[in-house]
């Protein structure tokens, strides 16, 4: 049995199509991401799958269970952490995790081996009101109180949005070990980098998934030749770059620019092009491709 | 938006058409033992008279006081023994005039009209007399239920059904629609609680609090402001937590159909603060409001439990004449809460 299985899910808000039938499954134990932009659907599926609404087309089944007919039973096994930050500020740290216990009719102590990890870390400010924690302690509470009922299924929607990257490394160090305790997790993002922590992954772009499959699957079936550029006056090198006949896109990507080419085309024979042009200090070097650079490519088809 | 918009509308039909101090319609009872001709002339002078309606003539003092109970009458004319004879012998002759206290506005406006009609017929008859000498009519005023005309006596029932109805309907309303807004909610609806447990969660703390406060009210109003407690114990207190029921479901009704605490802020100060200001009777009486705006009140549940509250605490009434309010409350209070539980989503729309 699937954790999740999903087949055709649909959902129009009014005239916006956020979600054009979408198709997957989780096996248990498999940490599975959902990568796209805000507004690509993200939340909406997660909605539709926590039972929080109903798809207008498609089925989909939780730990087995449909989640129109059995909402019930479902609630009771999966844990839910949704984007925004969704506990009682005004309840303290401590405060926060006992109530979320006791609405799951269980105890801290009883699954405190789960969440031990997490909860260390955010102990010293047990006694804190919740709103007054950073945006880190504030997921891994947030984290802790979706893991109070030992669920089935995790659903993270995009749990490191707006958490500095030191939070979010461990923040995915958390998830491997709580994958490891055969948990299945469900986790959205917009972070391309974040992709390759998953097991498989999922590119979505309006409402569309562009394809499933383990991040090295992706960035094997990467079909183009990619190279990084760089050099100063970055942005007059990606004017010029994308005038090269040879050249068939060209993105910025952070400190370098994202070239793919036409296959007999040679890295040296670009950046004599360029140096020609007046920009003398600019580097060409061939690279191997990344979950964005792939996300680029099945985005812009 | 449609509130903004719409609010300066039905202020100014509201306050235009109900805001009214004026006297309209006044019930008249007339009780005269001797059934001699003037009292019966002056009794013609009133029925003709647009502002009064004669309710009925009664045979004996014992049913005065039943109009009264029955709230059928708001004033009754008591013509002296011998009335014709003493005022045509004497020049003098007295009439007592009972009106119901329970609304000091309206009641010196009632009693000043009917004695200035008493006064211009005495003034007419004055002067077509041969005799010259004038007549006097006396008119001897009595307050029912609230001699001294104090205004605690009005406003105790009416400042009773405000709170409540803020607490119960506006507070619960806001304090659900709070977790919708923070997003607690969708945590608490993606957990095996049940959405009645959730209800019965947020509306049981401020149950307790208006329970809390009708005693507060009570006790400030019999020890502060002398107002007797002349009914009821244990009747008070049923037709309280009935209307605070009725609050409740209105306030759980309202979080239902609005998605932030703004608009629940706005649903429940316009849709229930002003018309239980307006329509209670409190400020303004109903019996002069139009047709529509009468018919209007009856679905407001603060005015059955401030008439309700006046009969029993005020006028101290026994249950039965308050057996219609509190059927008319337990009615409105099913009908509320089997909307309310119905209209609470299980899913987030």
């Amino acid at each position: 049995m699937n954790a999740i299985g999903v087949n055709g899910i649909e959902k129009s808000y009014g005239e916006v199509h956020a979600l054009k039938g979408v198709s997957f499954d989780v096996p248990q134990g498999e940490l599975f991401g959902i990568i796209g932009p805000d507004g690509a659907g993200k939340t909406t599926l997660f909605r539709i799958l926590t039972t929080l609404i109903l798809a207008d087309g498609g089925t989909a089944q939780v730990v087995g269970l449909d989640v129109v007919n059995d909402y019930k039973e479902i609630r009771k096994k999966v844990g839910y952490m949704p984007g925004r930050f969704s506990l009682y500020q005004d309840l303290t740290v401590e405060e926060n995790l006992n109530f979320f216990a006791t609405v799951f009719n269980t105890t801290v102590q009883e699954n405190y081996d789960l969440i031990k990890d997490i909860y260390v870390q955010i102990e010293p400010f047990k006694k804190r009101r919740a709103g007054a924690l950073s945006g880190g302690m504030k997921q891994k509470l947030a984290l802790c109180c979706a893991l109070i009922h030992k669920p089935e299924v995790l659903f993270l929607d995009e749990p490191t949005t707006g958490v500095d990257p030191v939070s979010r490394k461990e923040f995915w160090d958390m998830l491997g070990r709580l994958k490891k305790q055969g948990i299945a997790i469900i986790v959205s993002t917009p972070y391309m980098d974040e992709a390759s922590l998953c097991d498989s992954i999922a590119l979505i772009n309006e409402g569309l998934f562009l394809t499933i499959d383990t991040p090295a699957g992706i960035i094997d079936s990467y079909p183009e030749t990619i190279w990084a550029v760089e050099g100063s006056r970055m942005p007059q090198i990606l004017t010029r770059l994308r005038e090269v006949p040879q050249v068939k896109t060209a993105f910025a990507f952070g400190d370098v620019h994202h070239v793919t080419v036409e296959p007999d085309f040679s890295p040296d024979v670009l950046s004599e092009i360029l140096h020609k042009e007046g920009f003398p200090d600019a580097r060409v070097e061939a690279i191997k491709p990344n979950t964005e650079d792939a996300y680029m490519l099945l985005a812009g088809k | 938006m449609l509130i903004l918009l719409a609010m300066p509308v039905v202020l100014v039909i509201l306050f235009g058409f109900a805001i009214t101090t004026e006297v309209n319609n006044v019930r008249l009872a007339v009780y005269a033992p001797s059934k001699d001709n003037l009292s019966r002339l002056i009794t013609d002078r009133f029925d003709a008279n647009p502002y009064f309606s004669i309710v009925d003539i009664v045979q004996s003092p014992a049913d005065i006081d039943r109009l009264f109970r029955e709230n059928k009458a708001d004033v009754t004319l008591v013509f002296g023994e011998d009335f014709e004879n003493n005022l045509m012998h004497t020049g003098e002759a007295s009439v007592q005039l009972i009106v119901d206290g329970s609304e000091p506005n309206t009641a010196t406006m009632m009693s000043s009209y009917t004695t200035g009609i008493l006064a211009t017929y005495q003034a007419e008859l004055s002067a077509g007399s041969s005799a010259g000498g004038g007549f006097t009519v006396i008119p001897d005023v009595k307050l029912l239920y609230n001699p001294q005309m104090k205004s605690a006596y009005n406003f105790v029932p009416g400042v009773m059904g405000l709170i409540l109805m803020l607490i119960c309907a506006m507070m619960t309303s806001i304090s659900i629609v709070r977790e919708k807004e923070r997003g607690t909610m969708e945590v608490l609806l993606v957990s095996p609680m049940r959405p009645i447990s959730i209800i019965l969660a947020k509306v049981v703390p401020y149950f307790c609090i208006s329970a809390f406060n009708v005693v507060t009210i009570i006790l400030l109003a019999v020890f502060v402001l002398k107002v007797p407690l002349t009914g009821s114990i244990f009747w008070i207190s049923v037709i309280s937590l009935l209307y605070i029921f009725v609050a409740l479901a209105l306030g759980i009704t309202i979080s239902s159909l609005v998605q932030n605490q703004v608009s629940a802020m706005l649903a429940s100060a316009m849709g229930l603060m002003m018309p239980v200001m307006v329509f209670s009777g409190m400020i303004f009486p109903i019996e002069n409001m139009p047709n529509i705006l009468q018919w209007l009140s009856n679905i407001i549940p603060a005015r059955w439990y401030i008439e309700g509250i006046k009969k029993l605490m005020i006028q101290g009434l026994s249950v039965e004449y308050v057996l219609k309010e509190l059927a008319i409350l337990s009615v409105m209070g099913t009908v509320l809460i089997t909307v309310s539980l119905k209209l609470f989503k299980n899913r987030l729309e």
